[in-house]
């Protein structure tokens, strides 16, 4: 007994960025942009991501034919919230009427794959039966849009699934090696008359050729370890939805895989970086165009500050 | 002895002849990006059993080479 993925649903804020809109503000080009990360366009929160991570649940809970009132758990992976607090969670709940504990889980890019592996320890210790998980970024108000290294990479939007018991989930690892340099992100320094100030900007900070190199290979360990520990054969894999970083990565951990590289999905072109929100994001636009039937076997792989990485293997049941 | 296999793994990522590739040029010459080069960094470090630093210092293939050397 692990757990079951018996609704998804996803949401990408109206406004829409191009490279070329960005090449107005900033000194890069579409060309640029577009070979070295896949990414064409992204989407920004207008109003803040609050209503968009509330539609990407609304919309998972009428997939699965739930009401909020049915939920145990509300779990919100994010690392870019309107509030440091309330929790996006409890924002999320008051929002869709539910009465159950809700919190945030701050596991940067992996936070999907790190809200799946605290979800089964919920069913598995018997204290949930029915979880809301949603993934919601707002990374557009994390980088510094004066700068083009970072800024470009990433979008904004929200993904949800809600998990009930089941066995779909055949092995999930989570796992960090506690690094920061690589990719942070400081609060900006508080007032505080008696102590100095601190440096922290504000802003997301990302040293793109050590992250590359780390994604690529936590990639291929990762989805090695899995189908291991879930006795699954490279060939019997279905789809990988591996998360949205960049085109390049994709492809070159595809290369060191033995999993044919057309099965590895992507959607980034249209969605950019969206962080912990770009798993359910892609799941659930998978699922709207036919592509997941039940019995198919899926892998999961994300990697992100931390330097956390996260990957699972699963058995989709839901007709 | 590493000048020969860096132009090989290089010849073998950029799909070409060794022969087409020569030590002095640099990554931009070959048409390589930084992206590029992180995974041909990778590909060494599998071939020579090495960690390799990606620093702005490895421009060329020489560069690349004399970092091998200095760790094999």
């Amino acid at each position: 007994m692990s757990l079951a993925i018996t609704g998804t649903g996803s949401s990408l804020p109206a406004l829409c960025i191009t490279n070329d809109d960005i090449s107005k503000i900033l000194d890069t080009s579409h060309e640029w942009i577009a070979s070295r990360t896949g990414i064409e366009a992204r989407h920004i929160c207008e109003h803040g991501l609050t209503e968009t991570a509330v539609q990407a649940a609304a919309n998972a809970l009428i997939d699965a034919g739930r009401a909020a009132s049915e939920l145990d758990y509300i779990l919100c992976a994010t690392m870019s919230p309107d509030y440091v607090t309330p929790a996006l969670a409890c924002l999320i709940q008051q929002a869709i009427g539910a009465s159950c504990p809700a919190l945030d889980i701050n596991a940067a890019c992996s936070g999907f794959l790190y809200g799946l592996d605290v979800a089964s320890g919920l069913f598995a210790s018997g204290r949930a039966s029915r979880i809301l998980l949603v993934a919601a970024e707002s990374m557009s108000s994390t980088v510094d849009w004066t700068k083009r290294d970072v800024s470009v990479l990433f979008g904004d939007g929200a993904g949800a699934v809600v998990l009930e018991k089941g066995n779909d989930l055949l092995a999930i690892r989570v796992g960090a090696t506690g690094k920061a340099d690589p990719l942070y992100m400081q609060r900006q320094s508080s007032n505080c008359p008696f102590v100095p100030r601190r440096e922290g900007d504000g802003y997301l900070h990302m040293d793109g050729r050590e992250i590359y190199r780390f994604a690529v290979s936590a990639m291929v360990r990762d989805i090695e370890y899995v189908l291991a520990d879930a006795g699954i054969l490279a060939e019997q894999v279905d789809y990988v939805l591996p998360h949205q970083a960049n085109v390049r990565i994709l492809e070159a951990a595809a290369k060191k895989l033995p999993i044919a590289p057309e099965k590895f999905l992507n959607n980034m072109r249209t969605t950019g970086n969206t962080s912990a929100a770009s798993i359910p994001i892609l799941l659930d636009e998978a699922r709207k165009a036919n592509k997941i039937q039940a019995g198919q076997i899926l892998v999961m792989s994300a990697f992100g500050a931390g330097l956390t990485t996260g990957a699972c293997i699963i058995k989709w049941s839901k007709h | 002895m590493v000048k020969e296999k860096v132009i090989e793994i290089l010849a073998e990522y950029k799909d070409c002849a060794p022969e087409e590739i020569d030590a002095s040029q640099s990554f931009e010459e070959l048409k390589l990006d930084s992206l590029d080069t992180v995974e041909i960094v990778m590909n060494l470090e599998e071939a020579f059993d090495i960690e390799l630093k990606i620093t702005e210092d490895l421009k060329t293939v020489q560069d690349v080479i004399e970092a091998i050397e200095k760790l094999v």
